[in-house]
C-alpha cells in the first residue's frame, strides 16, 4: 500500500469516526429514551453503506478508503458490546437483548438491501 | 461557560475523538492487511480487532469513569475515538453475507454468535477487572 493510500485511510478513518460521534448525538438527543438509539443509527447506515459497495463490486484501493477506513470507523463494535453490557449490569436485561437483537437483524438487513441495491445498479 | 470557552471545549472534543479515530484505524487497516479474508473462511482480522476493542473499551471506560479523575477528553479519545474506530460493525455485518451467500451457513452463523459472546464476555472481565482493584 503507498504512503498516500495510508494517508487516506487516516484521515478517512478519523472523519469516520467524527461523522458517527455527530449522528450518535443528534439521533440520542433526539430519540431520548433508554435505547442506544445512536448507536443503532450509526451501525444501520454504515451496514446499508457497506452493502452497497459490495454489491457494486467496489474493490482495491477505493474499497480500501470508503470500505474499510471510512465506513469502517464510522460503525462500531465495541460500543455496541458495552452498551448492551452496561444495560444488562442495570437490570435490564430485555433491554439489552432488544439492542443486539435490533443491530443484528437490521445490521444484516440493511447490508443485504444495500447489496442488493448495488448489484442491481 | 462563555461562549468562547464552550466553543475551544467543543473545539478539543472533536479533535480527540479525530485523533482517535486515526489510530484506531489504522490499527485495524494494519490487522487486515497481515490476515487478509479469504471468501469462505472465518474472518480472523475483523474477530480480533473486534474482541481487543471490545477489551479495551471495557478496561479503559470504566476506569475512566470509576478509577481515574474526571478528564474531559478521556472518553472521546479513547471510547468514541479509538476503541469505536479499530472495531467495525458494517464490516462484520457483511463478512457475515459473505460467508452465508458462498452456502457456509453454518459458519456465518457461528462468526456472527461467536463475535458477539466473545465481545460481551470481554467487555465483562475487564470492566470486573478494573472494579477489582479497591479505589485507595
Amino acid at each position: 500500500m503507498s504512503a498516500w493510500a495510508w494517508i487516506g485511510v487516516a484521515l478517512l478513518g478519523g472523519v469516520g469516526a467524527l461523522a458517527r460521534f455527530g449522528l450518535d448525538g443528534l439521533v440520542q438527543r433526539r430519540a431520548g429514551g433508554e435505547l442506544p438509539a445512536g448507536t443503532l443509527a450509526v451501525n444501520l447506515t454504515g451496514s446499508f453503506c457497506l452493502g452497497l459497495l459490495t454489491g457494486l463490486a467496489v474493490t482495491g484501493d477505493a474499497l480500501l478508503l470508503a470500505g474499510t477506513a471510512a465506513l469502517g470507523s464510522f460503525t462500531t463494535f465495541s460500543t455496541l458490546v458495552l452498551e448492551t453490557e452496561r444495560l444488562g449490569e442495570d437490570g435490564r436485561g430485555r433491554l439489552a437483548l432488544l439492542n443486539l437483537g435490533l443491530s443484528l437483524a437490521g445490521g444484516l438487513a440493511a447490508a443485504g438491501a444495500g447489496w442488493a441495491l448495488g448489484a442491481a445498479l | 461557560m462563555a461562549p468562547h470557552h464552550a466553543r475551544r471545549e467543543r473545539r478539543g472534543l472533536l479533535l480527540a475523538v479525530f485523533a482517535g479515530g486515526i489510530v484506531g484505524t489504522l490499527a485495524r487497516a494494519e490487522v487486515a492487511r497481515l490476515l487478509p479474508a479469504s471468501g469462505d473462511a472465518w474472518p480472523w482480522a475483523t474477530f480480533a480487532v473486534n474482541c481487543a476493542g471490545a477489551f479495551l473499551i471495557g478496561l479503559l471506560v470504566t476506569r475512566l469513569q470509576e478509577r481515574l479523575p474526571p478528564a474531559r477528553f478521556g472518553r472521546p479519545f479513547v471510547g468514541t475515538g479509538l476503541c469505536g474506530a479499530l472495531t467495525t460493525f458494517s464490516t462484520f455485518q457483511v463478512e457475515i453475507l459473505r460467508i452465508a451467500h458462498d452456502g457456509h451457513v453454518l459458519l456465518a452463523a457461528g462468526y456472527l454468535v461467536a463475535s458477539v459472546a466473545t465481545g460481551l464476555v470481554l467487555v465483562y472481565a475487564a470492566t470486573a477487572a478494573v472494579r477489582r482493584v479497591r479505589l485507595t
